[in-house]
């Protein structure tokens, strides 16, 4: 790898890592209701919410409440979208003539789930599919929401360690709002700025024609861009304005929104660690995941930009019998981001829960797909996705801490809480749900004839690579895909579907139970026989557990795909 | 929303897609690629949109596999075509120009890939090589505060100056 | 752990000998190897889900060997097939044998306790109380009257009402020295059934009816017969279970993945892979580490009525022991005299040795003791001196001299009172005399003849050797000592300095100990106390690790969850140390089990499909697919009557800090893990491939 990546990639973490502590504690402010800087901004905006929808805010709901709100919150933002989305024809269009892609009723349901759970997952391309009307009131709109409800989640689980004999979690609606308005606002207002002015158009212009320098027609797609750009990556939802997302120069015209736009990402579910370890009273445990977390997003970054860094051996016999210094996997890359960028790219987004990638992982060199691949089938825990991804990585720390708390003699605790049970029960029951969705629907996909249709681009081991890439970033609420794969078919449009619900609400739901279990004890003290978990001891060994929990589901399966195809491209 | 009007009125270029006139005719953005497919303009990457190259109205990278016959098959094509256009050309032929990009609508190449450009460029314009090989110079963008991305050529931003260069 | 071989500095010579509990080893391995067979019954088996889904895997592969195309054309030999399905079959027969042998222990202790426990006749007491009709033990009922004679087997427990007795009780306690028995006391009035009364006779009355005696517990618990499993061992075992059912998907998914690319596996191969991953070392091996847990502490001659006291004394965070002894020797014992008033200590070592003359206990044993080292004189003609007695009342004993001299010692207040009722007065250096001695942690007597006192002794509490090194270990373990003693703040202070314990509370009641009990477990701890009192009886049921002694009374042991026959309250730092182990073993082998998978892996995957051109992954360099698997196979059954020695004797405790015995363990189970099978398959290899199998 060249110096500028390396450095690319240096700053780029060393930039995260002094954000943390102060975006962590400012969104722990925000969520204990204390003073922050907006408050006289945006206090009597969060009144005037409550009076309108009602919000008792001094209303405590206990996991089963919480997780109802969340729910039916989400299942109310599919509804409304579903709507939008099935009406946008007829409501106020704009250049109905380039939308070439029907809103199906799958489609259309595909759509307003995955943009209900985060996943924003893109069975349809932007822009020959979207009206500005539906970019903004309804995925936009989305954006911000279910960005919020995640963050919600998270921080009803952090309290879930932080109380002790309560089964009170928090309330949801209060949550929701304070995420909205003093988190996700202020910054996709300020981050759509820079964007506008590095390029991101942001308007609401028809699709302009112009007569190229030969002659040729072309129509140029414009709209509000921007406005969805940034709260897309904050929110860790993804979902492309355009279809090649992240890839299309104006989502992305530049290097720098490159990084801005996947620090957007990174940021907030690194500094939540920070918000935890605060809220928890132990600084340092906080630290700690963001160590595990940096540690394993650092190592995805070298092994994928190693492997893109070399020539696709095929095309290298072709263009020359000399390569040196090879040029790197191009296909499927823009030149502005380069390797470096656009590998920056694909971690950034496969570990942030987000859709927005920048390059066309689809055409990764085997072993380099497979580095986002694997960075979602480890669950969403390198940072994840906003709010979730911190429970994500508490759980494997769970399982973790119960191996480790036995082999040190003592009945496992985390913080405090036992882990008993109730508590492995509810763990076991978390860990399963991924397995058993991915694997069961990728199974079901190559037998069927409806999964198969969907591979019209690749086929074999790569085939293979591809719907496995679509379920798990369906489950893990991610979005990206591998784009080769025709997934707008009535198939894949359900299937996803359910993938996305099981993987935002099924899981979900558990945490907040977890949460709810660990709320009603006691934490007790700590002491010369309680097992630290804010050690460099137990961080290895949570990395460990987190490869082998991961690696153990999907071995045999990644043995068939990506190491497979890459056994053969080296040959 | 908001946002819409503090952008428009402070970057009001940017914010309407960045188009760039000629003679008072629309003809592009700074950040759309073009299709150039004459030997006097320096081409841009493969595009792999549909149904045509370049179609900026549904963006689209190619999705083959490093493993995909096609994309070999396309390679081999890409790489024939730039040789015929200047059969004397004996260089290895850089990557990007070979390559579809991730968007359909990469307006860059590299640095390299211009370079590769520079004589077929002269000799069919009848300029002197140097020339044109100091405007590509001119045209490369270096990397964003020295190690943000990667060096690049906007290639209509370089076709037009080389429209200019001609004229003058 | 080698904590029962270590020589106990408290333990009594006669307690070491209780190698009765070690059973002859032979007798249990050839019961236990037929057990395995028993235990291949379904419908127990399917308790166990790992060993559940062997057994399925099992039946499958045998059908398959019978007809290789049960389910249409399959790749795949019918040697094949028929090894895979025998190794299947041993892997379980392996897994009983480890329970098998676990549980043989405890039946072989059950044995030699039923044995004690024949009917025998009893004479019972009817109505009146003079005549007694002979009946069958077994007829006898709670509230009936018996009498026992000389040479009975007591039949049933019970509590004396009349008599005094000695009674060997060798047959629960291993303890061949009689014990006496006498209506009255706490400790001494309860009889246990199955015990023989060596001399004189008993009026008992019967505390519990046929098959709920005290034996029948200890002969239900030994065996294993009501063995619940534990709360922790519930959770591993939903853990493993999950494992079990992640792997079944990951098996049943793989063939329609295999056949997509073009690699078809056959069935035999699918439940080779799917045995090997699912985690049957732990699978085979939990039960027996929680019978052996329970054995263990049974070694230490200790009952525990279930694995969930032994698992929480494991996980204790808080001891509350009394001070007397359990800290200290029962006794405090002569240490210093202190002369005051102008006397020196030849003068004081007289008097106080004069005083204590008819004084039997050991505190007045060692006054004279000390006051003949230091010289006294037998200035004082005892001849027709008579003894004056302790009582509460007066706090002080003495002698009264034949010639009218009047000698006491006793509590400093008292002795003061005595002197100044008399008219004498106290000497002005009394005080500090006193508060010197309760400085020092001793209890200070004053000693007088007639108005005049002399001087203090200093009587010292004796903490117990090596009680300083076991706290210390207890504290590295994270556990807090709390002592309670009804001594003054000032006294309890130096002991517990002395001792090494973390609190005390000074002058203690007995609610005092539920309280303290309470606070603690209200911050989530667990508590553990020793006890033999009836008093002790609620906070014996309070404390979630309750240890009565044996000599303790009846309610005291029924409160409890755990009864030391040694009646040696230290004890319980084993227990906790065997509780420990038990979690250790557990979390060891399952760590160990799930790490195994990794090379298990990397063994059978390219095997599987080495059609998909993935030999490349084989980085063992196994020979051939067949061997591969079967190698692996091989391994996995192998691998559990190798670690049944450490399932039985646990993994070793060594008293280090939380992090440093995490290091060490994931290095030696973890890491371990991960290289030993690597290395073991290959070698299997080696083998399989000399002999021709594959």
């Amino acid at each position: 790898m060249s110096w500028p990546n390396l450095l690319q990639y240096a700053v780029f973490l060393l930039i995260v890592a002094l954000l943390v502590k102060p975006t962590g504690t400012y969104l722990a402010l925000v969520f204990e209701g204390e003073k922050t800087l907006l408050d006289p901004l945006l206090r009597p905006v969060e009144r005037l919410l409550f009076r309108l929808f009602g919000i008792d805010a001094t209303e405590q709901m206990d996991w089963k409440r919480y997780a109802l709100c969340f729910t039916l919150f989400g299942l109310l933002g599919t509804l409304l979208l579903y709507s939008l989305l099935r009406f946008q024809s007829v409501l106020a269009g704009s250049s109905s003539a380039y939308l070439t892609t029907p809103l199906t009723p799958d489609l259309a349901a595909n759509t307003a789930i995955s943009f209900a759970t985060t996943t924003t997952w893109q069975a349809y391309g932007g822009e020959s599919t979207m009206t500005y009307l539906s970019q903004m009131v309804g995925l936009c709109a989305q954006n911000f929401l279910a960005g919020a409800a995640g963050l919600a989640l998270g921080i009803a689980f952090i309290r879930g360690l932080v109380r002790q004999q309560t089964e009170m979690l928090g309330n949801f609606w209060v949550d929701i709002v304070r995420a909205t308005l003093w988190v996700l606002l202020p910054l996709s207002l300020l981050g759509g700025i820079v964007l506008v002015w590095q390029g991101v158009p942001l308007n609401f212009d028809a699709y302009t024609p112009i007569t190229t320098l030969e002659g040729r027609q072309q129509i140029i797609a414009q709209g509000p861009v921007a406005a969805l750009e940034f709260i897309k990556n904050l929110g860790t939802n993804g979902g492309g304005f355009f279809n090649v997302n992240a890839a299309h120069p104006y989502e992305n015209p530049t290097p720098l929104t490159n990084f801005l736009e996947m620090l957007a990402i990174v940021v907030l579910p690194a500094a939540f660690t920070h918000t935890f370890g605060r809220l928890i009273g132990r600084p340092k445990e906080g630290w700690v995941l963001f160590g595990v977390m940096t540690a394993l997003f650092l190592a995805g970054l070298l092994a994928c930009g190693w492997v893109e860094q070399t020539d696709n051996p095929r095309i290298a016999a072709l263009v020359s019998s000399v390569s040196s210094p090879p040029s790197g996997n191009l296909e499927g890359k823009e030149i502005r981001f380069g390797i470096g960028g656009s590998v920056l790219g694909a971690i950034a987004t496969s570990n942030g829960a987000t859709g927005s990638y920048n390059s066309m992982h689809d055409s990764y060199l085997p072993l380099g797909g497979a580095v986002p691949l694997v960075n979602m089938l480890l669950g969403e825990i390198i940072y994840g996705g906003l709010g979730t991804g911190l429970y994500s990585i508490i759980i494997v720390q769970v399982v973790a801490l119960f191996l480790a708390g036995l082999m040190v003699g003592s009945v496992p605790e985390y913080l405090g809480k036992r882990i008993g049970v109730a508590e492995v029960k509810l763990v076991a029951l978390y860990t399963l749900l991924g397995p058993m969705v991915v694997l069961i629907l990728t199974a079901l996909a190559v037998v069927t004839a409806g999964g198969k249709a969907g591979l019209t681009t690749n086929d074999g081991f790569h085939g293979l690579t591809e719907i496995l890439y679509a379920y798990i970033s369906s489950f893990a609420n991610n979005g990206q895909n591998f784009a080769g794969l025709s997934a707008n078919s009535t198939f894949y449009n359900l299937t996803t579907s359910f993938a996305m619900i099981i993987g935002r609400y099924g899981q979900g739901v558990v945490a907040l139970a977890l949460a709810a279990q660990f709320a009603k004890q006691v934490r007790r003290p700590f002491t010369s026989g309680s097992l630290p978990t804010a050690t460099v001891q137990f961080a290895g060994f949570l990395i460990a557990t987190i490869f082998i929990v991961g690696g153990l589901s999907y071995f045999p399966v990644l043995a068939l795909g990506p190491f497979a195809e890459h056994i053969r491209l080296s040959r | 929303m908001l946002l819409a009007g503090a952008a428009g009125t402070i970057f009001p270029f940017q914010a309407r897609g960045s188009l760039v006139a000629r003679d008072g005719q629309i003809i592009g953005s700074n950040l759309i690629g073009q299709e150039f497919t004459s030997p006097r303009y320096f081409w841009g990457r493969p595009s792999a949109t549909s149904p045509t190259a370049y179609n900026a109205a549904s963006s689209s990278g190619s999705n083959l596999s490093a493993t995909n016959k096609g994309l070999v098959q396309a390679v081999r094509e890409r790489i024939a075509r730039l040789h015929a256009a200047d059969p004397t050309n004996t260089a290895p032929v850089p990557t990007d120009l070979v390559t579809a990009s991730g968007s359909g609508l990469d307006p860059h190449i590299t640095p390299a890939g211009a370079a590769y450009q520079v004589e077929r460029v002269a000799r069919v314009r009848h300029l002197d090589p140097k020339r044109i090989r100091a405007l590509v110079e001119q045209q490369t963008e270096g990397r964003q505060l020295g190690f943000l991305g990667e060096p690049r050529v906007n290639v209509l931003r370089l076709n037009l100056a080389l429209d200019a260069l001609e004229r003058s | 752990m080698q904590t029962s071989t270590k020589p106990n500095p408290l333990k009594t010579p006669e307690s070491s000998k209780l190698q009765r509990r070690k059973v002859d080893g032979t007798g249990i391995y050839r019961r236990a190897i037929a057990e395995s067979f028993v235990k291949l019954n379904p419908l127990t088996l399917y308790k166990n889900p790992v060993m559940f889904v062997v057994l399925v895997g099992t039946l499958v592969t045998f059908a398959l060997t019978i007809n290789p195309d049960l389910f249409g054309s399959q790749p795949g030999t019918r040697l094949i097939n028929g090894l895979i399905t025998g190794i299947l079959f041993v892997t379980i027969l392996f897994a009983n044998f480890a329970e098998a042998v676990a549980e043989g222990r405890g039946k072989a202790q059950a044995d030699a306790l039923r044995r004690t426990k024949q009917d025998t006749l009893a004479r019972r007491i009817l109505p009146g109380g003079q005549k007694t009709e002979e009946v069958s033990s077994t007829q006898l009922r709670k509230g009936d009257f018996v009498r026992v004679i000389a040479g009975d087997l007591i039949p049933g427990d019970g509590e004396v009402l009349e008599g005094v007795a000695s009674v060997d009780e060798s047959a629960i306690t291993g303890e061949s020295a009689p014990v006496i028995k006498e209506p009255g006391s706490d400790v001494a009035s309860t009889v246990t059934g199955g015990t023989r009364i060596l001399s004189d006779s008993l009026v008992l009355r019967i505390t519990s009816n046929p098959g709920e005696g005290f034996i029948d517990r200890m002969i239900a618990l030994v065996e294993g017969a009501k063995r619940q499993k534990t709360p922790n061992e519930i959770a591993l075992t939903v853990l493993l279970a999950v494992l079990t059912e992640i792997f079944l998907i990951v098996v049943a998914t793989l063939p329609p993945f295999a056949n997509f690319v073009g690699a078809p596996v056959s069935i035999a191969t699918l439940i080779a892979l799917l045995v090997a991953l699912i985690p049957t070392t732990i699978g085979g091996l939990l039960s027996a580490i929680g019978i052996a847990g329970m054995d263990r502490v049974a070694q230490f001659n200790v009952i525990a009525t279930s694995g969930k006291a032994v698992e929480a004394a494991g996980d204790i965070g808080t001891l509350i022991l009394d001070k007397t002894g359990t800290i200290t020797l029962g006794n405090r014992l002569a240490d210093e005299f202190i002369p005051v008033g102008g006397h020196n200590g030849r003068e004081l070592a007289s008097v106080a040795r004069a005083a204590s003359m008819f004084d039997d206990t050991p505190e007045g044993k060692s006054v004279v003791k000390l006051a003949v080292s230091q010289g006294a004189t037998n200035g004082y003609n005892l001849d027709g001196a008579e003894s004056v007695q302790f009582t509460a009342q007066t706090r002080m004993s003495g002698t009264d001299l034949s010639n009218g001299v009047v000698l006491r010692k006793g509590a400093v207040d008292a002795i003061k009172r005595y002197v100044v009722d008399q008219g004498g007065e106290t000497p002005p250096d009394l005080d500090a005399a006193t508060e010197r001695v309760s400085l020092l942690g001793g209890t200070p007597l004053a000693v007088c003849e007639g108005k005049e006192i002399f001087g203090v002794i200093y009587l010292k509490d004796i903490v117990k050797p090596g009680i300083r090194q076991r706290f210390e270990e207890l504290r590295r373990m994270g556990i807090k000592t709390i002592m309670l003693t009804g001594d003054n703040r000032v006294t309890a202070s130096v002991i517990a300095a002395e001792a090494g314990v973390d609190e005390f509370i000074a002058e203690a009641t007995p609610e005092d100990k539920i309280r303290v009990i309470k606070e603690n477990q209200a911050q989530g701890k667990l508590v553990a106390m020793t006890g033999d009192g009836t008093n002790d009886a609620p906070a014996l049921a309070q404390a979630d690790v309750g240890v009565a002694m044996n000599s303790g009374t009846q309610a005291a042991k029924e409160a409890a969850n755990m009864v030391d026959l040694d009646s040696d309250p230290t004890k319980l730092l084993d227990v906790v140390t065997i509780g420990k182990q038990l979690l250790i073993t557990r979390g060891a082998l399952t760590t160990f089990s799930i790490a195994n998978d990794v090379s298990k892996y990397f063994a059978i995957i390219p095997a599987m499909f080495s059609a998909a051109g993935i030999g490349a992954l084989n980085v063992m360099g196994l020979t051939s697919p067949n061997s591969a698997i079967l190698s692996a196979l091989i391994f996995n059954a192998l691998i559990i009557p190798a670690l049944i020695p450490l399932a039985l004797k646990g993994v070793e405790f060594k008293p280090l800090s939380a992090n440093q015995l995490l290091t060490r363990n994931i290095l030696i189970y973890g890491v371990g893990g991960l290289i030993v099978p690597f290395i073991c398959i290959k070698l299997i290899d080696i083998v399989v491939t000399a002999i021709g199998l594959a």
